[in-house]
């Protein structure tokens, strides 16, 4: 139970060409995470799925039955939104039997289910409290016990813990996460951010412009990214695209400078050489590796590692390298990037090169 | 200079209160006095500002009489008037709140209704209802008064509904709530401070209105502004029974507030202080 197929969806606000055409299948107890950038229709395709959003155009099953036309109380899906939704004049106890209570749901059903849904979220001791005497995280819980309370096909979360603080933010993603694993229920989260796309996906759904520009594992979105876009906007530090050209079996850069160059590449073509901050290092003795001899402009400390920013090809570029291995700005050094696990990207049409 | 201590300005602030609350509770404490004075304490001068004994004699010639049944005729109206005007106008300002229903024009319309000078209709209104066979009836002036507060609801509660956050209200209907339920279950408890004194202030206009209760009613439904209004002739004023009678008509108001006063401070400073 759990299956959700979305075939071709249209979603027009006025002028504004919201989802443009979106084919998607997740399978049944699959943790699938939607993110891109803000206006690119992760929220809307996921109103969608819940009902708040009539579509144009397309198809949304759900365990093969079509539920566009059906109102969102129909669908059996249950959401968990990002301000909580919580009703300020009722006890915890009656925010999660909400759902229950508008289905009719005898009293002593729902006070079991109310009762097991709490413990599993460690909330028993706060049942008769109103939520504006619980913290951001406690509410947070009281809304994911609204959603696990009832017997739903799927489970929406719509930016669900971007309203926490970093640290919060981290518990409630691990505990979001062992909740899935106990209930297996198939769920599909919107997010901004990539690191909670990365830790909590089965799969990630890469939205850009209204459009799928790339799914699949997190780490298979990571390692091999088919666009620029994807490429940049996973990995933080972001991936450093740098234009070059391929000429004679290496790329040159407009500094002068070359790498040679790994597998085939086209040439006469503009293309970015995409590598990640984490893949430069510096060469030891008698390393095989080609060097590229740098300045570092600037020097950002983080603790366990230190980011480097260099000029590249007439752009700025970022190494990450051990805490110690850059002191000050003005050091000349060498890198080595690791060309098996950079990438080539088409300058005009931003997709990945592959032989 | 010194400047005053805190507990000098604090002191000065209270003896401020304490003097304009004095200076609005005047009237309404000689009000209540004359009501119980005799006709000679009334006129009397020096004037008397406790009477000797307080007599109901003044009270008891508006029952003996049958007078205070316009006091109950006011009370029905109002009260149904402000029920359908409240029930009514809620789900409309629902629906232009979420449905944007008529768009803007149609919201600001039902404002400029409430901008047409009431003396302006009275007499269509009257022809009209003497047509109809709606003078001096409850029915009457009870349509009337709801369709003269149903513009000033809308609005009202427009605005309080607006401030619902939509997230409570998909959040419901993800759960399994119909609209109505969203409406009942949702809308309504988040509204409720703003829909008390939305009622209250209707209430009070139904209760206090004069120009059409006098044109529209006769005999049977009097309501008690107009009754006040006969106790002032053409030779002599009967200020005892004014007084009892203006006395009376207090009550249902006073009770109307004292019960929603903590939803009145509420949802009229609502808006004004944010969380």
């Amino acid at each position: 139970m759990g299956r959700l197929s979305i075939e071709g969806v249209h979603k027009h606000y006025g002028k504004v060409h919201a989802l443009k055409g979106v084919d998607l299948d997740i399978a049944e107890g699959e943790f699938c995470v939607f993110v891109g950038p803000s206006g690119c229709g992760k929220s809307t395709l996921l109103r969608c799925i819940a009902g708040l959003e009539e579509i144009d155009e397309g198809r949304v099953r759900i365990d093969g039955e079509a539920v566009e036309g059906l109102r969102p109380r129909d669908r059996n899906v249950a959401m968990v939104f990002q301000n909580y939704a919580l009703y300020p004049y009722l006890s915890v106890f009656e925010n999660i039997a909400f759902g229950l209570r508008a289905r009719k749901v005898p009293d002593a059903e729902v006070r079991a289910r109310v009762g097991r849904a709490a413990a599993m979220l460690g909330l028993e001791t706060f049942l008769d409290r109103k939520p504006r005497e619980l913290s951001g995280g406690q509410r947070q819980r009281v809304a994911i016990g609204r959603a696990v309370v009832r017997d739903a096909r799927l489970f929406l979360f719509d930016e669900p813990l971007s309203n926490l603080d970093a640290q919060l933010r981290d518990g409630m993603r691990a505990e979001i996460k062992r909740l899935h694993q106990e209930i297996g229920k198939t769920t599909v989260y919107v997010t901004h951010d990539q690191i909670e796309a990365m830790t909590l996906a089965d799969r990630i759904v890469l939205l850009r412009d209204g459009r799928i520009e790339q799914q699949g594992a997190p780490l298979d979105l990571f390692e091999r990214p088919e666009t620029r876009f994807v490429a940049g906007f996973l990995g933080s530090p972001q991936m450093n695209f740098i234009p070059c050209r391929a000429e004679g079996g290496a790329l040159r850069f407009s500094c002068g400078r070359s790498l040679p160059l790994s597998r085939p590449a086209p040439e006469g073509r503009d293309l970015l050489f995409g590598v990640r901050p984490e893949h430069f290092s510096r060469p030891g003795e008698g390393d095989p590796r080609p060097r590229l001899d740098v300045e570092i402009d600037l020097v950002q400390p983080t603790g366990a590692r230190t980011y480097a920013q260099f000029r590249l090809g007439g752009v700025e570029a970022t190494a990450e390298l051990p805490a110690h291995a850059v002191e000050r700005p003005g050091a000349r050094i060498a890198l080595a990037a690791d060309m098996a696990r950079a990438h080539l990207f088409d300058a005009a049409t931003g997709r990945a090169i592959r032989d | 200079m010194m400047r005053p201590d805190r507990g000098t300005g604090l002191a000065l602030r209270y003896v401020a209160a304490v003097a304009v609350t004095l200076l609005f509770l005047f009237p309404v404490y000689w009000l209540f006095m004359i009501s119980f004075k005799t006709p000679e304490e009334i006129f009397a001068s020096p004037p008397v500002w406790w009477p000797k004994s307080l007599q109901l004699a003044n009270y008891a010639v508006l029952f003996k009489d049958g007078d205070v049944v316009t006091i109950w005729n006011s009370v029905v109206i109002a009260s149904v008037s402000t029920a359908a005007a409240m029930i009514i106008g809620t789900m409309c300002a629902y629906s232009i709140a979420r449905f944007r229903t008529g768009g803007n024009f149609f919201t600001d319309w039902l404002l400029s209704n409430r901008m047409v000078p009431p003396i302006v209709i009275v007499f269509p209104v009257f022809l009209l209802y003497v047509k109809v066979g709606l003078v001096d009836s409850y029915l009457g002036l009870i349509l009337l008064y709801t369709a003269f507060n149903l513009p000033y609801v809308v609005w009202m509660m427009r605005g309080y509904i607006q401030d619902i956050p939509l997230e409570l209200e998909e959040s419901a209907l993800v759960d399994g709530c119909t609209r109505w339920q969203v409406f009942l279950r949702v809308v309504l408890p988040m509204a409720r401070s703003g829909f008390f004194a939305t009622a209250v202030f209707t209430f009070v206009f139904a209760w206090n209105e004069f120009i059409f209760a006098l044109v529209l009613t006769r005999a049977e439904v009097t309501t008690f502004p107009v009754q006040v209004t006969h106790y002032f002739g053409g030779q002599s004023n009967f200020w005892a029974k004014i007084a009892a009678m203006s006395a009376l008509g207090t009550i249902p108001i006073f009770i109307a507030v004292t019960l929603l006063q903590r939803y009145l401070v509420r949802g009229i400073s609502l808006g004004a202080v944010k969380g």
